[in-house]
């Protein structure tokens, strides 16, 4: 019997006998130890590594919330904005749950674009972490989603407007886009089919999505060991008797001490939020959504919730004369490119037949076909990171100027765009937009060929503190 | 089949082929999930015409009939209105809305002024863009979207504009005239939105 071989637990206690007998019937100690008192994560965390461990905090907090606002909120259309009116005045500290859920929302996003900011700075996502990175885009693909489906639920003017405008975007695909956006809805306008559906989106299946790509995420993660801010690998330098890394201390207690920390001051600025400014200016919850949806009248300014307007932004910079004078000489020039740098004459026919059918696209369906497609791309362009990067070190400490300036570029006018995206449009803005729109696209376009020309330090053997 | 190699052949087809009928029936029941999706019945019965009555509506004057769960707007154009939008011809993308005609513009509201009577526009009031509901800016003169506007209408969401016609300007992400929907008077002060005489 394998389960009488298990050595009994020591060191609990009263509780030594209780957790024998689990641990002879369930992998608990095996568990403990691989995933926490015996994970050994780089010794140099600083302070980016916290927000995967408070992104995890705050999926905790929006399903605790979550689940609570579901006990009185109505998905139906004619109820549904008066549900939530009822939970924020009537229901005994509704309004603190519900706040709880809807700056939670954002600052999940703020959490998680630092945590994904983190990855670019220190080179995480290189070999052998492509894998965790794909998860970890799978779940930002999931929290945008579930975002999507949760902002329609208060069934205010922002909500109909936004889920209009973005199922509208279906509407763009060629052939199949029209009743794509029809079955999408259920109903030939956003209605009460449309809103009953996103709630089971939103409280069910991208819920479970989520949850079991964080697993996934883990688990990934625990197999190939963190990365750090010196982007070396802590398992080359390890002890000759115990095999354990040089660098490396056990994520329980040090880490799991240094994240309770984090949570700690992330809830004093989470809480400033939430009792003294819940709808941040109208960043957080905007002012036109306390109105109730009206289907005839679009409300005079619209503009997404903070966390989807930089890539809002690339969609209304996309207009006939950024595709003609931008985006077709784009295509040509970057085809060209790949075509100077591909040794194999299959792989350069091959890209210039792309290039080809793309200038064709490009030429002949409707700039709103582009305009999506182009923010379609600006969030998927991410999984290719891991490929994209070229550099011969993986951490920003070690590269050369050209990156710094790429990265710090690439912030500056994620920042530009999405404060446009905000804002109502203008000729100005438009042109502004459409400057940052191509910044953004070169980012990631040119990065295989400076990331490898760039003027690299030489990387330390072990990791760095002071 | 040969009884020498190690796999055993007749077997392994059989896997594939249960594979295969598995798949097959698990794709298959896919096919009652996606459909619940679709519009049910009452949402696809609650598409039936609906009247307007236009005589209270002055020169200028522009009103909103709900059709289908969209805004149908119906102008009363002045005779200035009517005039700009013959001025409008060179700076829209579609002036003799020859796209998707079938569509778009049913064949008795394909001229300059995209209605039946010049005087009365009748259009569903939502952006070929994203679908928005545009604004009214009727008034001629200078907007921070268009230094010589001639007036139309004005699609707060991403810019685009539209004249008196609801004629798509060029190089707006609107790549089309707004939609004139199906529509017949049924006297001088009275349409029908929804059906035509074709139909009828």
């Amino acid at each position: 019997m394998a389960a009488a071989e298990k050595q009994a637990v020591t060191g609990a206690g009263p509780f030594n006998g209780l957790l024998t007998w689990i641990d002879q019937r369930f992998p608990l100690m095996q568990t403990w130890r691989s995933h926490l008192s015996e994970y050994y994560a780089p010794k140099n965390f600083n302070f980016w590594y916290y927000f995967g461990s408070l992104a995890l905090f705050v999926l905790v907090i929006q399903i605790v919330t979550g689940i609570f606002l579901t006990m009185n909120y109505k998905p139906d259309a004619a109820q549904a904005f008066a549900s939530v009116e009822y939970i924020m005045r009537e229901v005994p500290w509704g309004w603190w749950i519900r706040y709880m859920h809807s700056t939670g929302a954002s600052f999940f996003f703020i959490c998680v674009y630092l945590h994904m900011f983190r990855a670019m700075l220190y080179g995480s996502y290189r070999n052998p972490r492509e894998l965790l990175w794909i998860f970890g885009m799978l779940i930002f693909l999931c929290l945008m989603a579930e975002a999507f489906f949760g902002y329609l639920l208060p069934w205010g003017q922002m909500s109909y407007w936004g889920a209009q405008v973005i199922v509208n975007l279906f509407d763009a695909i060629p052939v199949i886009g029209p009743d794509l956006a029809i079955w999408i809805r259920g109903d030939f306008v956003v209605s009460d089919a449309t809103l009953n559906r996103f709630f089971a989106y939103h409280v069910i299946a991208v819920p479970l999505a989520l949850l079991a790509l964080v697993v996934a995420h883990l688990l990934a993660l625990h197999e190939v060991g963190s990365s750090n801010p010196d982007g070396v690998e802590i398992k080359n330098v390890k002890d000759p008797k115990t095999g354990r890394p040089l660098d490396g201390i056990p994520f329980h207690p040090y880490y799991t001490v240094k994240d309770t920390f984090g949570v700690v001051v992330f809830l004093v600025v989470f809480s400033m939020v939430v009792f003294f400014a819940p709808d941040a200016g109208g960043y957080f919850l905007e002012h036109n959504n306390f109105i109730p949806a009206d289907p005839l009248k679009t409300p005079a300014h619209i503009a997404p919730v903070w966390y989807f307007t930089p890539y809002y932004s690339i969609l209304r910079a996309t207009t006939d004369e950024f595709v003609l004078w931008v985006l077709a000489p784009g295509v040509v020039a970057f085809a060209l490119l790949l075509i100077w740098s591909m040794k194999k004459s299959a792989t350069r026919i091959a890209v210039g037949v792309i290039a080809i059918v793309l200038l064709a696209g490009l030429l002949s369906l409707d700039a709103k076909v582009w305009g999506v497609v182009l923010m379609a791309t600006s969030v998927m362009i991410f999984f290719f990171l891991p490929w994209l990067d070229r550099s011969p070190v993986r951490s920003i400490r070690y590269k050369g100027p050209i990156t710094k300036t790429a990265l710090s570029l690439f912030v500056i006018v994620f920042f530009v765009l999405g404060y446009l995206g905000t804002e109502s449009v203008t000729e100005g803005r438009t042109l502004a937009a459409q400057v940052g729109t191509a910044v953004y696209f070169l980012f990631f376009f040119l990065m295989p060929w400076y990331s490898k020309m760039d003027k690299c330090l030489p990387e330390p053997e072990r990791v760095t503190s002071k | 089949m040969s009884n020498q190699s190690r796999v055993n052949r007749k077997r392994r087809s059989l896997v594939i082929a249960s594979a295969c009928a598995g798949g097959a029936s698990a794709l298959a029941t896919a096919v009652p999930f996606a459909a619940s999706m679709l519009p049910s019945e009452r949402a696809v019965a609650l598409g039936a015409p609906v009247e307007a009555e236009i005589g209270q509506l002055n020169p200028g004057e522009k009103m909103t009939v709900e059709w289908r769960g969209q805004p149908v707007w119906i102008l009363h154009r002045t005779k200035e209105m009517l005039e700009e939008i013959e001025r409008t011809d060179g700076k829209v993308a579609d002036p003799k809305s020859e796209r998707k005609k079938g569509e778009l513009t049913p064949e008795y509201a394909r001229n300059e002024y995209r209605s039946i009577k010049p005087e009365y526009l009748v259009v569903v009031g939502i952006c070929s863009h994203l679908g928005c509901s545009p604004q009214d800016k009727f008034k001629p003169g200078p907007e921070a979207f268009e230094s010589q506007w001639t007036g139309g209408f004005y699609c707060p969401c991403h810019g685009s504009l539209f004249d008196l016609a609801g004629r798509v300007y060029k190089n707006k992400p609107a790549p089309d005239n707004l939609k004139v929907p199906p529509y017949t008077y049924l006297s001088d002060t009275r349409i029908l939105i929804g059906e035509d005489k074709k139909r009828a």
